[in-house]
């Protein structure tokens, strides 16, 4: 259905501070706009994003309608371990996505 | 975002101005612009809400916002809170606000010490012209806050009224 877009250093030192950047696919329509005929467009955003490291929670944002559609979020973690680095999406009318990406700390 | 144009689209348009036309006059405009219009007062309630009414200080918070925007639907800001994001002195969360967007917040992020770095960036809507807030609440209980100015020339949020 939609997708998502995610950059994770593939490797890293233990320690250091990598800069994680995601994009998911998502119209983030207001409730504030019209159609041409006055009809109010109901309200469909994405509402909450997480991000697990190795099943521990490192981040997460709640979003609103002020947020962009697609919304891009960028934010940093600390490279702990060799693993896992995934990301959840949820928000209105069921919408849910989830993507993963992995990384080797050395 | 362009909105399909057509004659049978226009035509319920016109009518529709023909309808609003024969309020005073601009009374219906004015009230249409108002509601979707935030005021420094919502932004503030905001603000209330999330620090539970405590003190705020100003600085180690730096909000960066273009200064003058030409498209509000897609703005590029980021945010930086001086922490050493260690276990015991650490920001908990950061929360954006508006003072001018029909609604006040517009994103609030959790973290810890595990990131490393309290900074985060993001693409927002703006409907006006205006200052931008950010707040950061600290692991002691401590509320740090950065603001931001900006003129935008084509809101979000309008297009289609």
């Amino acid at each position: 259905m939609a997708n998502a877009l995610i950059t994770v250093p593939k490797t890293a030192k233990r320690g250091e501070v990598i800069e994680i950047k995601t994009l998911v696919s998502h119209t983030m329509e207001t409730g504030y706009r019209r159609t041409e005929l006055g009809v109010p467009i109901p309200r469909d955003i994405a509402r909450l994003f997480t991000c697990t490291y190795n099943g521990v929670e490192v981040f997460s944002a709640e979003l609103h309608p002020a947020i962009s559609a697609n919304p891009y979020i960028s934010f940093f973690t600390v490279a702990t371990e060799s693993g896992t680095i995934a990301f959840h999406w949820r928000g209105d009318n069921g919408f849910a996505v989830s993507s993963s990406a992995t990384i080797t700390v050395t | 975002m362009k909105r399909p144009r057509n004659r049978r689209a226009f035509l319920a348009s016109a009518a529709g101005l023909a309808a609003a036309a024969s309020l005073p006059a601009g009374v219906h405009a004015q009230a249409t612009v108002n509601m979707l219009r935030g005021t420094e007062k919502d932004m503030l309630a905001a603000i209330a809400r999330v620090t539970g009414s405590k003190p705020v200080q100003k600085g180690r918070v730096k909000l960066e916002v273009p200064p003058l925007v030409d498209n509000g639907n897609a703005v590029a800001i980021s945010v930086a809170v001086d922490s050493p994001m260690t276990e015991p002195n650490h920001v908990k969360e950061i929360h954006i606000f508006s003072e001018r967007n029909p609604e006040p917040v517009i994103l609030s992020m959790k973290l810890g010490p595990r990131a490393g770095r309290a900074a985060a960036a993001t693409r927002v809507r703006l409907a006006d012209t205006q200052t931008l807030v950010a707040i950061a609440a600290m692991s002691d209980g401590t509320f740090w806050s950065g603001s931001a100015q900006t003129v935008v020339t084509i809101a979000a949020c309008l297009e289609d009224l």
